[in-house]
């Protein structure tokens, strides 16, 4: 008896989990439209789960069991609110969550789930928060990820990744932060913060910049998936449709991106035989379409250059004339010397090391602090048969970078130099 | 909601009186002004007088103490404030943008409490 209860609490603990993770973007977007409070909504759904895993262990799960924590975290709201200080300001709310709930109980129904995350994902978005804090919001909101592993992907303390939140969720409530979509004249803005927390959050888990290894999986996933579900919610658009396609088309590179012992392998010494086909053609298929939509972004151009990486047959044979075009254009749209300093490198490719060089003195008095500028100077100073000048870039390079595999990445090549002296 | 836009500006960072600049600057308080009351917006909206001129009160042990000028010395210092009632921060966001000293300044936009 008592080991079939626990197997019930433990088959109970997994049908949780797994909704927590389908189902919290749907559960929280209903939760904030009704109680308008974001913490409240949050508080309400851990309460209802809670109550879900003693129910469902005791009798199994119900028929509808997303309908059935909605219901049960709209009945903890009610009692919050007929507990709270403030019940005047709230009674609309109040009104609203009685009425929802009669009609529930009325048609012997668990309640249909409206979908609001699209309100959900602008509101976590919101510029009004700082960028982090816009990324862990997301995750935990959206993805329905715990605030333990938001934290462990930001090697930050559990309990401080904890307290942003709550802050987070606190001023959206009180700084009036609405729970709407933008109107058309803010549209492309928020639109483009919400792609940009996206593509962070994929490029915190495929670039790790600080920590171990030069790869977190389930970021780059996580991203992948609220990507996915991005363009479900906004269809047509072609900047969502660049921004899949780019987090695709770069993580097909991901298992042939990472060496036997966790070192980073460079695009030129991949083994192209490990790169994920799948990912090469749904993403390039993805790009084709947004391209056909003739409105270019940001996040189309840069699919591009990674889908010009993808079909290339070798490094050599890789697009690299049409790669330093695409720079050009993102530089035209967003005036940025990072797209600078790739086109230059991809220019070491198409035109030859010397021009790259020419090239990056422009680039030296803004980027003089920036790690990949020293490493683009190096590389080039290398194939002009400049070795000593090479070791300083590189050393330059090495003392400017976080993370450890990179660093060993930068030091091999700087190795490598003296071993041809 | 009511919300409050702080304008912050350092000393002599905006144009002074009698430039060619002072003229179109007060210009756009005045465009920016007219803007929130033909919205509605606008609850209330002044300048201050210069922070040489304020006077810090403090009270410690039930006396007060009057000090002379502004509580610490900051780069960028209080020279007005508006109040807004706005649907959400958004709205709120948008009309605070319109203030000219934002363009050299900066303003700070604060949600007020609400008690019962």
């Amino acid at each position: 008896m008592a080991s079939d209860l626990s197997e019930r609490q433990q088959s109970a603990r997994e049908a949780i989990e797994a909704l927590a993770r389908a189902d919290t973007g749907r559960l929280l977007g209903a939760l904030v439209r009704d109680t308008r409070d974001f913490q409240l909504a949050e508080d309400c759904l851990q309460e209802a789960l809670e109550s879900a895993l003693v129910h469902w262990a005791r009798n199994g799960l119900p028929t509808a069991p997303a309908g059935w924590v909605l219901q049960t975290a709209r009945r903890k709201a009610i009692d919050r609110f007929r507990r709270a200080r403030n019940f005047s300001r709230k009674a609309k709310e109040y009104g609203l969550l009685i009425e929802l709930d009669r009609e529930t109980v009325e048609s012997d129904e668990s309640p249909a789930i409206p979908d609001e995350r699209l309100r959900l994902i602008f509101t976590c978005c919101h510029p009004a928060l700082d960028a982090k804090t816009r990324v862990a919001l997301t995750l935990r909101t959206l993805c329905g990820l715990t605030t333990r592993e938001i934290s462990r992907a930001f090697l930050d303390r559990e309990e401080a990744m904890a307290q942003r939140l709550v802050r987070a969720r606190h001023k959206i409530t009180r700084a009036g932060i609405g729970f709407e979509i933008p109107e058309p004249e803010h549209w492309a803005e928020r639109l483009n913060s919400v792609l940009s927390v996206i593509y962070l959050t994929f490029n915190e888990g495929y670039s790790a910049t600080a920590g171990p290894g030069p790869l977190r999986h389930d970021l780059c996933l996580e991203a992948i998936r609220t990507g996915r579900l991005m363009l479900e919610l906004v269809p047509g658009d072609p900047e969502c449709e660049g921004l899949l396609a780019l987090m695709l088309l770069n993580h097909s590179r991901a298992a042939a991106r990472v060496g036997d012992q966790g070192e980073m392998i460079a695009l030129d010494s991949q083994d192209r035989s490990l790169w994920n086909r799948d990912e090469i053609t749904e993403g390039c298929t993805l790009l084709d379409q947004a391209l056909k939509r003739a409105r270019p972004g940001l996040f189309q151009l840069q699919a591009a250059v990674s889908a010009l990486h993808a079909q290339a047959p070798s490094h050599t044979e890789t697009g690299w004339s049409e790669i330093v075009l695409l720079y050009e254009a993102m530089h035209r749209l967003s005036s940025n010397p990072v797209y600078l300093l790739n086109r230059a490198v991809a220019l070491s490719y198409a035109a030859g090391a010397d021009a790259a060089l020419i090239a990056l003195t422009e680039l030296e008095a803004e980027l003089s602090g920036y790690q990949p500028f020293h490493a683009a100077k190096a590389d080039f100073q290398r194939r002009l048969d400049r070795p000593e000048a090479a070791r300083i870039s590189y050393q330059r390079a090495v003392d400017l970078s976080n993370n450890e595999s990179e660093k060993a990445f930068l030091h091999g090549r700087m190795v490598s130099l003296g071993a041809q002296d | 909601m009511k919300y409050l836009a702080l304008i912050y500006a350092a000393p002599g960072a905006g144009p002074d009186y009698g430039t060619p600049e002072f003229g179109p600057y007060m210009d756009g308080y005045r465009k920016a002004t007219e803007t929130y009351q033909r919205d509605g917006v606008m609850l209330a909206g002044e300048a201050l007088q210069d922070t040489s001129t304020a006077t810090t009160v403090r009270v410690r042990n039930g006396k007060t103490e009057t000090m002379d000028g502004p509580f610490a010395e900051t780069k960028e210092q209080l020279g007005g404030f508006y109040m807004f009632e706005c649907a959400n921060l958004d709205d709120a966001i948008k009309y605070a943008a319109m203030i000219p000293s934002a363009e050299h300044g900066s303003v700070e936009v604060r949600p007020i409490m609400e008690i019962e």
